[in-house]
């Protein structure tokens, strides 16, 4: 490993190792707040495979989250404890399908329009599970028994220990990390990144783009159900507000947040929106003015698109080009 | 379903359409020719609605006249807050990326939505049409159908051919048709962009903010009103195709009576079949139906 390497790679490992060590020293509150980052931080980090990877701008990635937690609230058995082995690789399953067709459909358009067919799309799922009996309507559903995984009758991981599930939550954290930072390598990645750049130009080198973007559409919504499967265990209730086009912008402004083009960005950005919220939901900070929490949150989502549009990763470098002077052309 | 339940479903669904045009118009000349997908332009028709609930009994303890001075007071300010915010926000974002816009228009929701609840509060409101529109008129034997909605759907109208009439027939509609086939080419002409750009934008935030006054009576005024005509309006402008104006009726039409109907036949599925209705078209032509330029 050479050393710019492994100073682009210590802040990553000091940052997990005080994820890893958080929960004997953080307090209930701040460790459920911690899972709650987490789950989010997968979630964004699987809209960054479309939007900073793809260069896609998905407005309905929602669905996907909400698609991933209904299936394991519906999925599982009323009394007894689903088993892990059958359920997270059928919630993987239906969230794929799910991708693949929305993606088929609204892949066949551009720019604009792809923002307005994905957001319509999730809303069409947002009224499924809305308006059909089976789902619970807008009540929502209750996950009464967490998942387990078992073998011969001895319980090897039970979801519904908090000890247990925060590390499956970190554990699913690193995995997706890690899964996305090899796709970045690998020549799927690299097709993906050209498809950002100059779409044309790919097609003219010989790539058919549209499978490709097809299968970062797919992964980027299983991997959103991977999120919303972690949601459903950890509240044991899903309702239609998951998937409401809200969800769907407060991803995408995660990512922003964060810095669009990173991995860290993503799971930085999670962190950031978390911390946000809670700051301006608190009662002992804002008093009865917390109720009105979305009036600041809007005026801080305008300043920081308006003021660093690279996220929380570019600041540095947005910094060190202002302070640098522009050289006079010619 | 007999003759006069049909004919009053017809009528629901024509000024269903009629009334999602006055908002989707806007919003599809907006995209068309500033180029900017504005996200605000729901909360727009929700100001409208709550401007027609608080003005009309100011109006009239000051002015005299009740409803329809308030319709004429929130157009003129519509069109002073429409030019404004040009002004002073949407010129920033034209040269932003699409990302950029929707999430400074979405922060512009949140915005909004916790000023109206913070200055009008969180309650449902009824708002009531004026006298002479408030009865109803014989339909068949035993159905009737209130005259405020038939009043609405002719204004709707006359409105559609206003626009029409400014777009088809005026310099500064010929204006607006370039821009939205050629921005580029209509700037080197030596049309002051800018102004044009303002005045689109002020246009689009009043014909919004009308729809939400004339609405007001009918549909009530409710927090998040304008988040549901938002979305609706965006696949009105995905099936019409973005620019385009005669899209856009055709396309809020289609969505009228398909959504209208949808809920009198098939209420299990009414929320969805606008979407599978999208779906098919995106299937068929997946620039919408009449893309300008």
């Amino acid at each position: 490993m050479t050393a710019a390497n492994l100073s682009n790679a210590l802040p990553l490992m000091l940052g997990a190792a005080l994820v890893a060590v958080f929960p004997f020293v953080g307090g209930k509150f701040y460790g459920d707040l911690m899972v709650t980052t987490m789950i989010l931080g997968i979630f964004a980090l699987s809209l960054e495979l479309l939007v900073g990877r793809t260069g896609l701008v998905s407005f309905g990635h929602a669905a996907f989250f909400g698609i991933g937690a209904y299936a394991t609230a519906l999925l599982s058995p009323d009394a007894a404890p689903a088993s892990l082995a059958w359920l997270l690789p059928a919630v993987l399953g239906i969230t794929t399908l799910a991708a693949l067709g929305v993606g088929a459909l609204s892949l066949r358009t551009r720019g604009i329009y792809f923002i307005m067919v994905t957001l319509a799309f999730a809303q069409m799922a947002y009224f499924v599970f809305h308006d059909m009996k089976f789902a619970g309507g807008s009540d929502g559903r209750y996950l009464n028994v967490k998942p387990v995984l078992a073998i011969g009758g001895f319980t090897l991981i039970d979801l519904g220990r908090p000890l247990t599930f925060y590390y499956a939550t970190f554990g699913a954290l690193v995995l997706v990390y890690a899964l996305l930072a090899a796709v970045g390598r690998a020549r799927f990645g690299h097709a993906l990144a050209g498809i950002k750049a100059n779409e044309q130009r790919m097609r003219a080198a010989g790539f058919s783009t549209y499978p490709y973007k097809l299968a970062a559409f797919a992964l980027a919504g299983a991997l959103a159900g991977v999120a919303g499967f972690l949601y459903a265990v950890k509240d044991g209730f899903v309702n239609p507000e998951i998937l409401a086009w809200h969800q769907s912008g407060t991803v995408l402004l995660m990512l922003i947040l964060g810095g669009i083009g990173s991995l860290r960005g993503a799971v930085l950005g999670a962190f950031f929106f978390v911390v946000l919220k809670e700051v301006f939901q608190s009662e002992a900070l804002f008093g009865a003015f917390a109720r009105h929490w979305q009036l600041p949150l809007g005026l801080t989502i305008i300043a920081c698109v308006a003021l660093m549009p690279n996220g929380v990763t570019g600041l540095p470098a947005q910094l060190r080009a202002m302070r640098t002077p522009v050289p006079h052309a010619g | 379903m007999d003759l006069a339940v049909f004919l009053v479903q017809c009528l629901n669904a024509l000024q269903y359409g009629l009334l999602l045009f006055l908002v989707a118009s806007g919003l599809t000349l907006i995209f068309g020719i500033l180029g900017v997908i504005n996200l605000a332009h729901g909360s727009f028709y929700m100001i409208g609605a709550y401007l027609a609930y608080a003005l009309a009994p100011w109006a009239a303890a000051h002015v005299g006249g009740g409803f329809f001075t308030a319709l004429g007071i929130g157009l003129v300010l519509s069109v002073v807050f429409g030019y404004a915010l040009e002004w002073g926000f949407i010129s920033y974002l034209y040269q932003r990326e699409h990302l950029q816009q929707v999430l400074m228009t979405y922060g512009l929701i949140l915005v909004f939505e916790e000023l109206r609840s913070l200055l009008v509060g969180d309650d449902v409101h009824g708002v009531a049409p004026p006298a002479w529109l408030a009865g109803s008129v014989q339909l068949g034997d035993v159905m009737t159908y209130p005259v405020y909605r038939l009043f609405m759907s002719g204004v709707c109208v006359l409105v559609a051919l206003a626009l029409y009439a400014v777009i088809a027939r005026t310099r500064i509609g010929m204006a607006i048709r370039a821009g939205a086939s050629n921005r580029e080419m209509v700037q080197s002409l030596g049309v002051d962009i800018r102004l044009l750009y303002r005045i689109v934008f002020a246009a689009g935030v009043a014909l919004a903010v009308f729809a939400g006054m004339i609405a007001a009576p009918v549909a009530s005024v409710y927090p998040g009103m304008g988040n549901q005509v938002l979305i609706i309006s965006f696949v009105v402008v995905v099936i019409g195709g973005i620019g385009s104006i005669r899209g856009a009726l055709v396309a809020s039409l289609l969505v009228g009576f398909v959504d209208t109907f949808g809920k009198v036949l098939i209420p299990q599925t009414a929320g969805i079949l606008v979407y599978v209705l999208m779906a098919a078209i995106l299937l068929w032509r997946p620039e919408g139906l009449f893309r300008a330029g």
